[in-house]
């Protein structure tokens, strides 16, 4: 919403400084988003005549002139068809910021011609959108003047945000309302006007109530259209509005200035009386904006003999619409729903300020003052002879009651402010109260749709008084508890732990195109979006993978190696609650090397991620099983799924070389993926950690190499050698592993064997040595390599 | 004695000189092996009268002393000599760069969401959380927005095919969907924060994005009024943006599910009033709407955006790199981690 200060200021009886104005209205929720004097803005921008215009010598197009500026004359090189020997026109000069391109003008040189300035167009200042031409100021203007000054836009143009329930504040009249509850002046009244109609109306009414409750119109004869008056003219450009015709800029001033939309139809171009109805399907419009529309069922209209004529509370159309010529016309002013109005709006994308007021909701006891106060100004302006009024419906309002106790103020509002108060500020907002005992009953005036609580009577004496009055109370008891659930606190501590070995944490969208999502799986129809914003983010992920592979293309077309990331986040399997999954995905791809002068560097395997995905599973204390159950994603012999029990943990391999071509990677790529929600919380820590006995024996360590089949799990090997002497062995290392070709593999192993009650003898250690290679052998049919 | 003398004389001379451990070792052969010159006088002893024996062997024995101890302190000088100049040979560039450590980060926006727990379970507050894809009613209609309210229209709403209920089904648009299955689920009172991803189909620019986070609270009890909602704001803007004289501006807003509602700015480089979030006095509907009674409790709500928080802290400008995976962006950016428990 914008206004000026002035004319704020017929609605406001207020000697209140510009910025004591500005501070009220954020302060009562009506947000000053900026305020602009254009005067002082276009100030070095003065009225000038062009005394000559001689043609360039150098260009055809571009003439030299010389312009008194009323102190000198200046040569200036104008390419403007219209500049003219004798035109008064505006003058920039070097060292002006012009606003349209902000560049800071020079003297220059056209064509070998020197130039000292330039003739602005108005849309140079930023005073018009688009212009042809230099601005041709009226004769009468004074030489040497601030052009916009001369205009009268030394008038400050407040904006302000208005929220959707205050709709009462998209005209000045409301905004001077608010204002003066505050104490900075006085609200003026709208007068209220009354027109005697002089013959009765030659168009009828047929309304149906449900497309609009309330409707008054009136026929005037004999007006003369044209340009409107300067007044309203400049008070339309103030606001940034185009004057139009006197007809159509009187129905723009009540829009703006007392939220009040109306319509004028040329009744020469009417067929027939006027029905206001529910749209059917099928019928079209063509609106004032020059665009056909096609209707659906229910929205609503006014029409003639011939079809649709306007949009009710949204758009008037072309075919009747008020020109120059216009002499007889009918003034349509109703109230139509703001609900309806918003769905029709939307429904066919127009957006007029009609329908912004309608669907914020205009006040509706304002229709038939509204039509005689602009009845009134189109008498004066335009002269004409009005008809009675024609009146369909009734006044779609019901005083409503509410049950307030000024306590609330305090108890819900923290404030205290004294009964007295709180009656003069809801008074002053237009509510009608009565006291009661212990309570007032508040009604609430017509314009105001949003207060039907307490709590909103609460809020009206809280914006009036300022919410920087409300005094802070910090909370005193505080309950003790952890913020985090054990499970939540688990996310981040996986976090921290995967960031510490060396990953980068990204943050991804949810949703992925379905292309990408179908290398991971169906792609159900319920997780697929019906207005996604592009097909690239059209499916809800059934897999972190997809954007971590993104991810890494997009840093490895970037050479920015090593690339290590994970995601914590949601995959969805369906739509419930159930189908969302909290993942912990990494991958890494290509070389792992950190760039130092000591490291060799090498290609990630499968064995960095194992180590990713164990490393979480160890913070819970799990051993995980793992089987070759892992998804198509990934290469089939290089990866596994983990499992405790039937419960699938998750996955780690290599990516399948399918996937990894599908996005465009250079490999090798790794990666895991873990469902955090799967992984059983480990039962109620205790800090305390296992009883450690240092034994005083030496310990004892032996080396074996065992030629195994390729096929043989080497876990297997270390389970079947753990069982040679579960108390004894107190560590086993695989420290070699050796491809020998012939479908035959060495595995070499380190057993450290720990005494704990007396030195071991040869014996002894041949004996476990003798028990670690038959159990090997039976479990394994590994044989002890020579 | 004389000769003794003599000889000892030169024996040590002769040691001292030594260049070489080897020249050291021949020395101690010349002089104490087995054919060596005090050998040899050792062995002429047993010819000797018992008198002689006796002050020629005390004297022989002094002379071996002095002889060891001599070749000892020459090889050990030696030794120390060739071990200077072996380390002198030996230096290593100390200005060579160190081992690094593995280099993970953690994305800034989990680091703040982090910080703000914190700060909130300080104050007593718990979280809370629920799906991404929510029913219409939790994420609207039980939130005060019935399905014509303007409000619907402003918050640009992904939406998904209609389950298999009947319910029509969302993106969440906010997190407040989680307040009401908390509300419904939880008999007051209630202090939980809310935060997690939300959607809107806005298209990525440098300010706007589909999907992005908030974080939201709640409290629900019989005494919480507006004065306890500028405390805790307070509290928390002043903890986390680490400036205990920071100043919040309060003025009145418009959600359908608080009232009063107000918006929240913060006085940034004491210059500029910045929007950060919004808030109010949970509405007496949407209390209805879960099942409590709003003539009973009251309490208040809040809502901001994580990225918001997070650039204006940690000045980032462009929120498209929070979601770009640039490692350059998030090397830079992101924190490493801290060690948990």
């Amino acid at each position: 919403m914008r206004f000026t200060l002035s004319w704020l200021k017929e609605h406001l009886r207020t000697d209140a400084s510009l910025e004591l104005i500005s501070e009220k209205l954020t302060s009562l929720g009506l947000v000053v988003d900026k305020i602009h004097n254009k005067a002082e803005e276009l100030a070095p921008f003065k009225i000038c005549e062009i005394i000559e215009a001689d043609k360039h010598p150098n260009a055809d197009r571009l003439q030299v002139c010389r312009v008194n500026t009323g102190d000198e004359i200046l040569q200036v090189v104008c390419g403007a068809a219209n500049a003219r020997k004798g035109l008064k026109v505006v003058l920039a000069r070097p060292g002006d910021r012009i606003p349209s391109n902000n560049q800071i003008l020079k003297v220059g040189k056209v064509r070998d011609v020197d130039s000292f300035g330039m003739l602005c167009s108005a849309q140079e200042l930023l005073l018009e959108e688009n212009s042809e031409g230099i601005i041709e100021v009226d004769q009468e203007a004074p030489l040497g003047e601030s052009y916009a000054a001369w205009l009268g836009l030394n008038d400050p143009l407040i904006e302000i945000e208005i929220t959707p329930n205050r709709g009462d504040c998209l005209g000045v009249n409301g905004i001077a309302r608010d204002l003066s509850a505050t104490g900075i002046g006085a609200y003026v009244p709208l007068k209220a006007e009354t027109c005697k109609g002089l013959s009765p109306s030659p168009i009828s009414l047929k309304l149906d109530r449900e497309a609009c409750p309330h409707f008054t119109g009136r026929v005037i004869r004999g007006v003369k259209n044209g340009p409107s008056p300067e007044w309203l003219q400049r008070k339309l450009r103030s606001i940034g509005l185009r004057p139009i015709s006197a007809l159509v800029d009187i129905t723009n001033f009540f829009t703006y200035d007392r939220g009040r939309p109306l319509h004028v139809f040329d009744l020469d171009k009417l067929k027939g009386n006027l029905t206001v109805r529910l749209s059917h399907r099928g019928e079209s419009f063509k609106a004032l904006d020059g665009k056909s529309y096609a209707l659906a069922e229910d929205m609503a209209v006014i029409a003639d003999d011939s079809g649709v004529v306007s949009l009710g509370g949204i758009m008037g159309g072309e075919s009747t619409g008020c020109e120059e010529t216009t002499q007889n016309v009918f003034l349509e002013c109703a109230f139509f729903d703001s609900i309806r109005t918003a769905l029709t709006g939307r429904t066919l994308g127009i957006l007029s300020d009609a329908r912004y007021r309608f669907e914020r909701g205009v006040d509706p006891t304002s229709t038939l003052p509204g039509l005689e106060a602009a009845t009134h100004m189109i008498l004066e302006i335009c002269g004409g002879e009005a008809s009675d009024i024609v009146e369909e419906g009734s006044i779609p309002y019901e005083l409503s009651s509410i049950t307030f106790s000024s306590s609330r103020v305090e108890t819900l509002g923290g404030m205290k402010v004294n009964a007295e108060r709180v009656h003069e500020i809801l008074k002053s907002l237009g509510f009608d109260l009565h006291n009661k005992q212990d309570h007032i009953i508040v009604c609430p005036p017509s314009w105001r749709f949003d207060i039907e609580h307490e709590a909103d009577l609460v809020e009206e004496i809280l914006r009036v008084e300022g919410y920087d009055k409300i005094p802070s109370v910090s909370y005193g008891e505080r309950p003790q508890q952890k913020p985090l659930a054990p499970f939540q606190e688990r996310r981040f501590e996986v976090r921290d732990r995967l960031a510490a070995r060396g990953l980068v944490e990204v943050i991804t969208w949810s949703f992925v195109s379905q292309e990408e999502a179908r290398l991971f799986g169906d792609v159900p129809d319920n997780l697929t979006l019906l207005n996604p914003i592009s097909q690239d983010l059209s499916t809800m992920r059934p897999n972190v993978l997809p954007h971590l592979l993104s991810a890494a293309r997009y840093n490895q077309n970037r050479a920015l190696e090593p690339i290590g990331l994970f995601e914590i986040g949601p995959q969805f399997s369906d739509p419930t609650p159930q189908g969302q999954h909290m993942m912990a995905v990494g991958l890494r791809v290509g070389s792992l090397h950190s760039g130092h002068w000591s490291e060799k560097k090498r290609s990630v395997d499968i064995y960095d991620v194992k180590a990713d995905a164990l490393s979480i599973l160890e913070m819970g204390r799990l051993t995980p099983q793992w089987d070759r159950t892992a998804p198509n994603w990934y290469h089939p012999g290089r990866s596994a799924a983990l499992k405790l029990g039937q419960h699938v943990l998750g996955y780690f391999g290599e990516i399948h070389p399918h996937v990894i071509k599908a996005f465009d990677l250079k490999g090798p790529v790794v990666g895991f993926e873990l469902f955090l929600d799967r992984l059983p919380l480990s039962k109620k820590k205790s800090t305390a950690k296992p009883k450690l006995d240092l034994s005083p024996y030496q310990s004892v360590e032996r080396d074996f190499a065992f030629v195994v089949d390729q096929k043989v799990a080497a876990d297997s090997l270390l389970k079947a050698a753990t069982k040679a002497d579960p108390s004894l062995i107190d560590q086993i290392n695989l420290f070699d592993v050796f491809e020998m070709g012939d479908g035959k593999k060495s595995l070499a192993i380190r057993v450290r064997l720990q005494p704990k009650d007396h030195t071991l003898t040869e014996d002894e250690i041949q004996a476990v040595s003798q028990k670690i290679i038959s159990l090997v052998a039976q479990n394994t049919g590994g044989v002890l390599r020579q | 004695m004389d000769k003794l003398g003599q000889l000892n004389q030169q024996l040590v001379n002769d040691i001292e000189k030594a260049a070489t451990l080897q020249e050291v070792e021949d020395l101690r052969i010349s002089a104490l092996g087995k054919k060596g010159t005090l050998t040899l006088l050792m062995k002429d002893l047993g010819q000797m009268s018992p008198d002689e024996r006796r002050v020629m062997g005390a004297e022989l024995n002094a002379l071996k002393d002095v002889l060891s101890a001599a070749l000892d302190q020459r090889k050990a000088q030696l030794a120390n000599e060739v071990l200077a100049s072996r380390l002198a040979s030996e230096t290593l560039d100390v200005s060579l760069p160190p081992r690094p450590s593995p280099s993970g980060k953690v994305h800034p926006l989990s680091h703040v969401l982090d910080q703000a727990i914190h700060i909130f379970g300080q104050m007593g507050f718990a979280l809370a959380e629920g799906p991404d894809i929510e029913e219409d009613f939790y994420n609207f209609t039980a939130l005060n927005i019935p399905p014509e309210h303007p409000a619907r229209q402003e918050q640009d709403t992904f939406y998904l095919p209609v389950a298999s209920d009947g319910q029509p089904l969302v993106l969440r648009t906010h997190t407040s969907p989680v307040q009401i299955r908390t509300m419904q689920n939880t008999p007051p009172p209630l202090r939980i924060i809310a935060p997690g991803r939300t959607y809107r189909s806005d298209d990525l620019d440098a300010t706007h994005a589909p999907m992005f986070h908030q974080i939201e609270g709640l409290v629900i009890d019989k005494q919480t009024h507006m004065g306890h909602l500028k405390g805790c704001l307070e509290e928390f803007c002043r903890l986390f943006f680490e400036d205990p004289e920071l100043k919040l501006r309060f003025r009145p807003g418009y959600f359908p599910f608080t009232e009063p509602s107000a918006e929240v700015d913060i006085l940034w480089n004491n210059t500029t009033w910045l929007e950060i979030l919004g808030c109010g006095m949970v509405h007496p509907n949407v209390l209805q709407n879960c099942g409590i009674d709003p003539a009973i409790y009251q309490g208040f709500a809040f809502g901001m955006g994580l990225e918001r928080i997070t650039m204006l802290k940690y000045g980032i400008e462009d929120l498209r790199l929070i979601y770009e995976s640039d490692l350059r962006w998030l090397n830079h950016y992101g924190f490493a981690p801290e060690a948990r428990e």
